[in-house]
């Protein structure tokens, strides 16, 4: 019994700097992240890489022997094209059912739907770009008529079903974070459900609406696996919903495993890995400080 | 009057909440083993005073304390051990808060956290401070069950009893009745007049009467200010030094 | 047990009773009551419309869940047994099993698993317990949401850039768990920070005014009575880290591995692995001619892994819910 009481009194100063240090390990990790994937690509971003050419050209001829060229215009393409889809897909289906469970639902029948909402965004990103790549692939081909069914439409339908839990949850909580007090009194004045939600509701959870939109687009942007899977291995520009697709996340992950390590091909992974964490940097940092604007409100 | 026994000294003591003055500069002393009542409407800064006194008023965010509190001669600003300072006085609070522990944890708490481990001290700790704070016979059979399943009126006689187990030589208790049946109450204030041999007591409270039974001096703050500190027989007589103390007091206003 | 509780069960069926009958009554109160007007059908009439809309939308997003679900069991049903779980992939990876892949991904989430979850926790504790409301926190908050908006990608070239090359640990075990930490740490850290602060502040209060040091608090208080939901964001940890593929790619997972059978320390931490999510995206794009059953059945195998630790961290959720002690 070497007094415990001592040590631990002695002790706590030390946890308290490790409690501390953890801390702040979040904002160590985000700025390793963005330092060593700069540091891979920087070298080849400051010496040979055409910035202008980079975004402007739709030509993407990394190990052509000739003459190589690399232009991400198509591939951001690719990745544009399937956000915009699985986001007109999944913004009206994600609200509506944040809106249902949120405002129509008894507490049973809201803790189920959120069970299974929570077990949708559990689904690994994997078999999510499997079933693209079985089930979809076979329906598109059987419903369109297509010679192939990994396309814009197969991506963006997956990236739908994936985005949609993300914008349920947090568009569910924007819409509990509108007091009960609000409810209340539209509904003291005789307003229908329908019309409470429609000219009270929305309207005050407006900006946490707007974030859960931009968290849905985030992550669709970010999606790897699924995309890679579904929507075929084509570097064009979509004219159709019908066309294949590649992502810029696609492209880094279909390619950095034949890329020689240093090579510029290689390099030029990792410039796409420091645009990709701009771009979703920039949409969740925008999400957060929508969110910021109604607290101050 | 008896300068040398001052337990607590407080001068010309300021705080506040962001824009908010919650004290407006207000210097008092307490003698040792007086029981001292404050009185007051709400949002007077009774609270925040006593919140002063054991520092916890370091761990309300935004809280700026301007000018001094001395307990025992020693600014509690400058004390060794903050720790020690909050063993040094007892608090209870308006709300009863029984941890999410055993009745006996929850009285032991305080001499573990002190770095009594021996379980003979502790028995004997937690017996005397329960039979202190009345509240013995009720859970005696039962020290192993929840402190938060009590009843409101036996849970604030815990809180009590585990303000008392660190053996503080000050106790403050704030509006310690407002969660409390009348019974309860009449049991506490028998409690308090028997522990005045040996502690120094603050109670703050809004109940005049309650003050008038069990003080032996009286503070009246509004808004912050002190009005006037005196005597018991010079508080509630019919010509207290200021009129307002005479108003709140008789009950014209409050 | 106390007389409170005596009272509760006592009067509960009666006022329960009241209160129904009261809530119908304001419920029917529309029809019975007051004359219905035109305008007061056509609100209704919306708010059916809107109802059923919105009921419908839900039901299109809960529905296709549990119809993937059924066809990949039905697809699978062929290569299912236990075999399947315990034997290695033979015939360049077109028979066999998925022993290998099913073990990799185990070491892979127990490593990281062992990584984030004190890092994760004690985040957690210096946001809600320590963290006063400045710059800092608001940073630390920010970086939190966007380490979990990274796409998994850019964690793999991290993972890369970082652990492969610049500490020297190639392609192994190592730097692909420590990858999944980085990228799984804002579930633990989020999880447990709403653990925390669920636990009353009077409980602090009361333990600092006893002379109570933070740590003593949070030891005795907080922590105990937050566990629940930090063992659901560990778990939520394991379910995430087990399911990502990316990240793995290029920092320790490969194709092919042969170990030996039912070993479970076949693997060591410098040892590339197979692992069940790189595992189903090989066989399902690279190689030709595997038969259809085989990544349908890693594909079950996988969701239902991960969907049973989910369920997993539900259960515990509701059932240490049922039993607050306050």
């Amino acid at each position: 019994m070497i007094n415990r009481h001592r040590l631990e009194t002695l002790s706590e100063p030390v946890l308290e700097w490790v409690i501390r240090l953890c801390g702040i390990s979040a904002i160590i990790f985000v700025f390793g992240i963005f330092f060593f994937v700069f540091r891979e690509g920087a070298d080849f971003l400051f010496r040979g890489l055409d910035l202008v050419e980079f975004f402007t050209s739709p030509e993407w001829y990394p190990t052509s022997v000739s003459h190589k060229r690399y232009g991400v215009l198509a591939l951001i393409a690719g990745t544009a094209s399937v956000t915009v889809l699985a986001m007109v897909i999944a913004v009206p289906f994600g609200l509506g059912a944040a809106i249902f469970v949120s405002e129509f639902c008894g507490p049973k029948l809201k803790e189920t739907f959120k069970i299974i909402i929570e077990l949708l965004a559990a689904i690994p990103s994997v078999v999510w770009g499997f079933i693209g790549l079985t089930i979809m692939n076979e329906m598109i081909i059987d419903l369109f008529n297509a010679p192939i069914g990994l396309t814009v439409l197969n991506g963006g339908i997956i990236l739908a079903l994936m985005s949609v839990p993300i914008i349920v949850s947090i568009g569910e909580d924007a819409l509990k974070a509108v007091p009960d007090s609000y409810r209340e009194a539209a509904e003291a004045l005789g307003a229908s459900r329908w019309q409470v939600i429609y000219r009270v509701l929305l309207p005050a959870a407006k900006n946490g609406l707007l974030a859960a939109v931009l968290l849905g687009v985030a992550r669709a942007i970010g999606e790897t696996m699924a995309v890679l899977m579904a929507t075929g291995h084509a570097v064009k520009i979509p004219h159709s919903l019908l066309d294949s697709v590649r992502t810029l996340t696609a492209t880094i992950a279909a390619e950095l495993g034949e890329a020689p390590v240093h090579s510029d091909h290689y390099q030029v992974l990792f410039i796409i890995g420091v645009l990709l964490f701009s771009i979703t940097f920039a949409v969740n940092l925008t999400a957060d400080l929508v969110v910021k604007g109604i607290r101050q409100k | 009057m008896r300068d040398d026994d001052k337990k607590i000294e407080i001068s010309n003591l300021r705080v506040t909440y962001g824009e908010k003055e919650a004290l407006k500069g207000i210097s008092l002393d307490v003698y040792e083993n007086e029981i001292l009542s404050i009185i007051g409407p709400a949002q007077s800064g009774k609270t925040t005073l006593l919140k002063v006194i054991n520092r916890t008023i370091d761990l309300v965010p935004d809280a700026k304390v301007q000018g001094t509190a001395k307990v025992d001669g020693e600014n509690v600003r400058d004390v060794k051990s903050v720790y020690q300072l909050r063993r040094k006085i007892g608090m209870v609070f308006p709300l009863p808060v029984g941890l999410p522990l055993s009745i006996y944890d929850n009285v032991a708490f305080a001499p573990r956290a002190a770095g009594i481990r021996n379980r003979k001290d502790l028995d004997a700790i937690v017996e005397h401070c329960l039979q202190q704070a009345a509240l013995w016979d009720e859970v005696k059979d039962r020290l192993d069950s929840l402190g938060t399943r009590l009843s409101g009126g036996q849970q604030q006689r815990l809180t009590i009893a585990r303000a008392l187990s660190h053996q503080p030589e000050i106790l403050c208790l704030d509006e310690f009745s407002i969660a409390v049946d009348p019974v309860t109450t009449m049991r506490i204030e028998d409690v308090l007049k028997e522990l005045r041999s040996q502690v120094t007591i603050i109670l703050v409270t809004n109940l005049v009467q309650q003050a008038r039974r069990l003080a032996d001096r009286t503070a009246f703050l509004l808004n912050g200010e002190l009005i006037e500190i005196d005597i018991n027989e010079v508080i509630f007589s019919d010509s207290p030094a200021n009129q307002m103390t005479y108003d709140y007091v008789s009950g014209t206003f409050g | 047990m106390t007389g409170k509780q005596e009272t509760v069960s006592l009067f509960k069926p009666k006022l329960g009773g009241a209160d129904t009958g009261l809530q119908k009554e304001l419920a029917t109160g529309n029809e019975s009551f007051f004359t219905t007007t035109p305008f007061d059908r056509k609100k209704r009439l919306t708010e059916i419309v809107a109802k059923s809309v919105l009921l419908l939308m839900t039901l299109l997003m809960v529905i296709p869940l549990i119809l993937i679900v059924c066809y990949l069991l039905y697809k699978a049903f062929p290569v299912l047994s236990l075999d399947f779980l315990f034997t290695n992939p033979t015939r360049g990876m077109r028979a066999g099993g998925i022993w290998a892949a099913l073990l990799g991904t185990m070491y892979l989430v127990v490593i990281s698993l062992l990584v984030s979850a004190p890092i994760g926790v004690l985040a957690a504790i210096y946001l809600s317990e320590y963290a006063g409301d400045n710059w800092l926190t608001r940073i630390i908050n920010l970086a939190v949401v966007n380490l979990a908006g990274v796409p998994s990608i850019v964690h793999a070239l991290f993972g890369v850039g970082a652990f492969v090359l610049f500490a020297r640990m190639g392609r192994s075990i190592l730097a692909a768990s420590l990858t999944l930490a980085i990228m799984t740490l804002p579930v633990i850290i989020a999880a447990t920070n709403e653990a925390l602060r669920a636990v009353p502040m009077a409980f602090r209060e009361a333990c600092w005014n006893v002379g109570a040091t933070r740590w003593q608090t949070i030891r005795s208080i907080v922590l105990p009575n937050s566990i629940s939901g930090i063992l659901t964001g560990i778990i939520l940890q394991v379910s995430r880290a087990a399911g990502e593929t990316a990240p793995i790619m290029f920092t320790g997972a490969v194709f092919y591995k042969a170990i030996s059978e039912g070993d479970p320390f076949a693997y060591g931490l410098f040892d590339q692995c197979m692992a069940l999510s790189m595992h189903l995206f090989t066989i399902s794009t690279q190689v030709p001619g595997v038969p259809e059953a085989v990544p349908y059945g890693t594909a079950v195998v996988l969701l239902g892994t991960v969907l049973l630790v989910n369920m997993l961290a539900i259960v515990l959720r509701m059932y240490l819910r049922s039993r607050k002690k306050w």
